[in-house]
C-alpha cells in the first residue's frame, strides 16, 4: 500500500490539530522536522473535523487547514466533517 | 417580537454549487467555439465540463478570507524580521546564494505562472475550472510578491539582489528556468496544467519548497520559511488541481490517453533539469543541512511520485520515460552543478565556492557510492589550484542544451565519467543537448525549439558583441562584487563585520 501524508506548519494553531490527527489515524507516523510536521500513513489518512474541536476546544472549519498546509498527497475527498486523502492502489 | 431565526448555512457542496456552477452563463449571440477559440486543438476532448470538481471545494469568499490570513502571518514575521536584524541571525552568509539564485530564477517562474494561469482561466469553458485558474492566478502574483518583499531585506545588505528583473532577462543561466515557463505559456490550456498544475507542482514543488524551506528554518533565515511555507500552503491546493486536471482528462475519453502521456514524459524531464539546481542548494548551499538531495528524492520523488503513478495505473499512465535516467542522476547531479558553477563563477550574479573538508565528509557520508570516487578528487585538485594562487577558471563559454538551456554538464546514466551529448540535425542546422530527454523533447516540436533565445550566441550579438565587460554591464552584473568565489568577497566581510558588531559593544 503506498503512503499519503499531509505536512503541517509547526505552530500553536496546528498543535491540536495534529493531536487530532493522531487520535483518528492510530496508523499514521509524525515526524518532526526543522519547522513543519510531516505526517504519513499507509493507504489512507482520515481528518475530522468533530475531533480537531475537541482538541481544539473551538468551532473549527476543515478549510481552516489551508492556512498552515504545506503540503500533501493522495487523491483529497473532503466534506463539512471530513478530509480524507487516499491512494487507490 | 420576532425570534431571530439563525440561517441555515449552506453545506460545503451547495456553497460551492452555487459559487461556481451557479455563476455560468450559456453564450447566445456567440457561439462556445468562437468564445473558447483554444481547448480543442490540442486533441483534447471533453464531453462534459460539469464532471470538474474541486476536492477541495474551495470558494472565491473563503479563499480571501484565508489568504488575508496568510498575508497577515506573513508580514508579522517580515516586520519582525527587519526590525531584529534578521539577517544576522543566519548560520553563515554562504546560504545567501541559494537565495540569489531562487530570487533571479524561480521568483520570476511564479509571475510567469501567474500569467499562465490567468490565460488558462480564460481558456477553459468549464466554470469550476475557471475559478480553480483564477485563484492559482492570484496565489501565483503573491508568490511573486512576498518572495520579491521578503528578499528586499537582505538586497539592503548584500550584494547580487539588485537587478533581478535584468538577470532574469539575461544571465545565462537563468534562461532555464525562463524557457521552461516560456515553452508552458506558449502551449496550449490542457497542456499547461500539466506542465506546471501537473508535472512542476505536483511532482516536483515538494523538493523545493518542503525540505528547502525547512533547510531555511535550520539556517536562521524567518523570512524565507516563511514565504516559502506561505507559498507552499497553496500549492497544496495547486497540486490538488494539477492531479483533478489529469484525472478528468483521462476519464473524459481514452483518446486523451496517449497525448497525456506524451506531455507527462516531456514535462517531468523540463521539470526534473529545472529544479535540478535545487540539488545543489540544498547539498553545497545549506551551511547547516537538514537532508541531502537523495534522502530528499527518496521521499518526495521516489515514494510520493512513485505512489502517484501507481495511482495513475488505473487510467493506463506509465511512469514518465526519463524516470530511470533521473534515479541513475541523483547521487551526481548537486556535484556537477556545483563544479560548473565554480569553474563559471565570474559570470554568475551570486557566490560559489570550494567545499571545505567538513563539507566534503558529510558529502561523502550522504554520497557513499559517488562522492569519494568521482567528485571529492576534483574538487581536491581545484582547492590544490586555489591555494597555489592559480584558481580554476573556466573562460570558456558553455555549449548549451538547446532544450533545458543548462550547460551539458551531465554524465551519461550510466557511466559517470563520460559527459552526456546529444546532437540532431535539423534543417541544415546542428542542436545540441545534454540528455536523451531533451534531445526527445526537440525532435517532438522542433519547430518550437530552434526559436529558443540562447544567452551564449546572444554574446556575439548587439550590443555585446563578444565582449565580457559589456556583457556584464548588459546583465547588470558588478565584477568584483556579485561574482566569484565567496571566500573574500564583500558578502563574506560585511557578514563577518556586523555579526562581530551585533555580537559585541565595539
Amino acid at each position: 500500500m503506498s503512503t499519503v501524508f499531509i505536512a503541517l506548519q509547526a505552530n500553536e494553531e496546528t498543535r491540536p490539530i495534529i493531536e487530532a490527527i493522531e487520535i483518528d489515524n492510530p496508523q499514521a507516523v509524525v515526524n518532526r522536522q526543522p519547522a513543519m510536521v510531516k505526517i504519513d500513513a499507509q493507504g489512507q489518512l482520515v481528518i475530522r473535523k468533530s475531533t480537531i474541536e475537541e482538541q481544539l476546544g473551538r468551532d473549527f472549519d476543515l478549510q481552516e487547514l489551508h492556512i498552515n498546509l504545506i503540503s500533501l498527497t493522495g487523491n483529497v475527498v473532503e466534506d463539512d466533517e471530513t478530509l480524507t486523502l487516499s491512494w487507490n492502489s | 417580537m420576532d425570534m431571530k431565526v439563525a440561517k441555515k448555512k449552506l453545506g460545503l457542496k451547495e456553497k460551492y454549487r452555487a459559487l461556481t456552477r451557479d455563476l455560468g452563463w450559456d453564450t447566445t449571440y456567440q457561439t462556445k467555439d468562437a468564445v473558447f477559440p483554444y481547448v480543442g486543438y490540442e486533441g483534447i476532448k471533453i464531453h462534459d465540463w460539469d464532471k470538474w470538481e474541486d476536492p477541495f471545494r474551495l470558494t472565491m469568499d473563503a479563499y480571501w478570507k484565508y489568504q488575508a490570513e496568510k498575508e497577515r502571518k506573513f508580514y508579522a514575521i517580515i516586520d519582525a524580521h527587519a526590525q531584529n536584524n534578521g539577517h544576522l541571525n543566519l548560520t553563515d552568509a554562504r546560504y545567501l546564494s541559494a537565495l540569489k539564485i531562487f530570487l533571479q530564477a524561480i521568483s520570476p517562474g511564479e509571475y510567469a505562472a501567474h500569467k499562465g494561469f490567468a490565460r488558462a482561466g480564460r481558456e477553459f469553458p468549464g466554470v469550476g475550472t475557471q475559478v480553480a485558474c483564477q485563484m492559482q492566478a492570484i496565489d501565483e502574483i503573491r508568490h511573486a510578491q512576498t518572495q520579491i518583499h521578503a528578499m528586499s531585506n537582505y538586497n539592503r545588505y548584500y550584494n547580487g539582489f539588485h537587478a533581478f528583473a535584468d538577470t532574469r532577462d539575461r544571465i545565462w543561466y537563468t534562461s532555464v528556468a525562463r524557457s521552461f515557463f516560456d515553452d508552458a505559456m506558449s502551449a496550449g490550456p490542457f497542456e499547461f496544467m500539466i506542465a506546471i498544475g501537473f508535472s512542476f507542482e505536483y511532482v516536483l514543488t515538494n523538493l523545493l519548497f518542503v525540505p528547502f524551506m525547512s533547510g531555511a528554518a535550520y539556517n536562521g533565515d524567518m523570512a524565507t520559511v516563511t514565504f516559502g511555507f506561505s507559498a507552499q500552503s497553496d500549492e497544496a491546493r495547486h497540486m490538488t488541481l494539477g492531479l483533478e486536471c489529469i484525472k478528468f482528462m483521462l476519464e473524459q475519453d481514452p483518446d486523451n490517453l496517449p497525448i497525456v502521456q506524451n506531455w507527462i514524459d516531456k514535462w517531468f524531464w523540463r521539470g526534473f533539469r529545472v529544479l535540478g539546481l535545487v540539488s545543489t542548494m540544498m547539498d553545497y548551499m545549506l551551511p547547516k543541512r537538514v537532508m541531502s538531495w537523495r534522502e530528499a528524492w527518496d521521499i518526495y520523488g521516489v515514494e510520493n511520485g512513485g505512489a502517484l503513478f501507481k495511482d495513475l495505473a488505473r487510467y493506463g499512465i506509465k511512469p514518465p520515460k526519463g524516470w530511470d535516467d533521473a534515479e541513475k542522476a541523483i547521487d551526481h547531479m548537486s556535484h556537477q552543478f556545483m563544479l560548473g558553477l565554480y569553474q563559471w563563477s565570474f559570470g554568475t550574479a551570486f557566490h560559489s565556492w570550494i567545499p571545505s573538508e567538513d563539507d566534503m565528509n558529510w558529502l561523502s557520508a550522504k554520497y557513499p557510492d559517488t562522492f569519494d570516487k568521482y567528485y571529492r578528487p576534483r574538487w581536491k585538485h581545484i582547492k590544490k589550484l586555489a591555494d597555489a594562487g592559480t584558481p580554476f577558471k573556466n573562460y570558456g563559454l558553455a555549449k548549451l542544451c538547446q532544450c533545458c538551456q543548462l550547460p551539458t554538464v551531465f554524465t551519461e546514466p550510466d557511466d559517470p565519467t563520460l559527459t552526456c551529448h546529444r546532437e540532431t540535425v535539423y534543417k541544415g542546422q546542428k542542436y545540441h543537448f545534454c540528455s536523451d530527454g531533451c534531445q526527445h523533447v526537440f525532435e517532438n516540436e522542433p519547430e518550437k525549439y530552434v526559436q529558443a533565445w540562447l544567452p551564449m550566441p546572444q554574446l556575439f550579438q548587439e550590443p555585446i558583441n563578444g565582449d565580457l565587460g559589456a556583457w556584464m554591464e548588459w546583465v547588470s552584473l558588478r565584477d568584483g562584487k556579485d561574482n566569484g568565489d565567496y571566500a573574500g568577497s564583500e558578502d563574506q566581510q560585511n557578514f563577518e563585520a556586523w555579526r562581530g558588531l551585533a555580537t559585541t559593544n565595539q
